[in-house]
């Protein structure tokens, strides 16, 4: 079994996708999961502003999302660009 | 060569038996001393309520020892495999069942712990619902032993199956890859269901009459935080079943086991989330009743908005193993 240096490369590159999308995954889970705990807290406290708490939360966690969507698109530029 | 392999069969056993119960224990042990924590809390502040508070903990303290007995069984079977059959892709097997089960059982021990811990301090508060807090706590510390489940699954049938006549060069990566997925994939999930049947009881013992609207919410949250270790589960058994040809490049190999580590990893923090998100609504519900409707959803958005991550981690799996 020939270990040429394309093979190698190539080779990391699938690693290096998983591991992009499996570690940057982890933040934005629990980011986005603590969003939606604090949410759930302030409505059920005050649950008159319900839809201003349900935006405001949403658009907390579109944010948070950014880093995994980052993660996404390295995964996919290791994949199918390098 | 034969002789060596099966040197490195029995090095990979033992290895793998290390690790599924060195793994294994650290889950079980931080859930089951977190519940006695709390139970001598309670009972600190009503002594005449011990004999209740002490059987609860020892019956809670039970179900989260299971994730490692579990463990200990994966264990115990590869110590005294069967090492008469010689295949290369026999040392793969071990370290992948091995780790899986150690892995797998970190979440399920906390996450069962939680609602044992929080039992005890319900049953000090409102005595009078001891049943009923038992009830709820033995349903979601059984729950939360559900992606230990998934791992002992994984971990059995990569022992039982017979992988010869596979070719070696990029089998050896899906099985490590599918111990992994299925592995790493429980962690989050186990210690996610486990944060939202800790509320669960805790909203129980604080607010009885809510009794039914709590335990609906608290299963339905719980489902949904048990979806990332299924997407682990589904990414081990494709990696089991499916015949991959053979490939002398490294290449293939490392886009299975990315593939693997991807799916485990990813599914991590979503689980988490998922359950901050639930105990939170959990909690909510049981104190507000008027608001059941609007939490319910505002949790369930929530969850699949933190969930999104998790899919994109098996997306990308599913184009390493596929497309790749």
């Amino acid at each position: 079994m020939a270990i040429e240096g394309i093979h190698i490369v190539q080779a990391a590159a699938f690693l290096g996708a998983g591991l992009s999308m499996g570690l940057g995954a982890i933040g934005p889970g629990v980011g986005e999961g603590l969003a939606a705990a604090k949410a759930c807290e302030a409505i059920g406290r005050n649950p008159a502003e319900a839809g201003l708490l349900t935006r405001t939360m949403l658009v907390g966690q579109a944010v948070s999302e950014s880093t995994g969507i980052y993660a996404l698109v390295i995964a996919l530029l290791l994949l199918f660009v390098v | 060569m034969t002789d060596d392999i099966q040197v490195w069969m029995k090095v990979a056993a033992f290895v793998g038996g290390g690790m599924a119960m060195g793994f294994g224990a650290i889950g079980a042990a931080i859930g089951e001393g977190y519940t006695a924590s709390k139970a001598n809390e309670a009972i600190a502040r009503n002594p005449q309520l011990s004999g209740d508070l002490f059987k609860t903990m020892l019956v809670g303290q039970a179900i989260a020892e299971t994730a490692s007995i579990f463990a200990l069984i994966i264990a115990m079977l590869l110590l005294f495999s069967n090492f008469s059959h010689t295949s290369p892709l026999l040392i793969a097997t071990f370290l992948a069942a091995g780790l899986c089960m150690g892995l797998g059982a970190i979440g399920s021990g906390i996450g069962s712990g939680l609602p044992t811990a929080e039992a005890c301090i319900g049953i000090e508060r409102q005595p009078q619902m001891k049943n009923r807090i038992t009830t709820i706590m033995l349903a979601g510390s059984a729950i939360a032993q559900s992606p230990a489940i998934f791992a002992l699954v994984t971990s059995l049938i990569l022992l039982f199956i017979d992988f010869t006549g596979k070719p070696v060069s990029p089998t050896w990566a899906a099985i490590l890859g599918a111990g992994l997925a299925s592995g790493l994939g429980a962690i989050g999930s186990g210690i996610g269901e486990g944060l939202v049947a800790k509320s669960g009881c805790e909203g129980i013992a604080r607010q009885p009459a809510g009794a039914t609207r709590t335990t609906n919410v608290m299963l339905l949250g719980m489902a949904v935080t048990e979806t990332t270790a299924i997407y682990g589960l589904l990414i081990a058994c494709i990696l089991i079943f499916k015949n991959f040809p053979a490939a002398e490049s490294i290449a293939a190999s490392m886009a299975l086991l990315g593939a693997g580590l991807c799916m485990g990893i990813g599914a991590i923090g979503p689980g988490i989330g998922e359950g901050f998100a639930g105990q939170s609504a959990v909690k909510w519900i049981a104190r507000n009743e008027e608001g059941t409707a609007t939490l319910t959803r505002s949790m369930l958005v929530g969850q699949a908005v933190a969930e999104s991550t998790g899919i994109y981690a098996l997306v990308i799996s599913l184009i390493l193993i596929f497309v790749a």
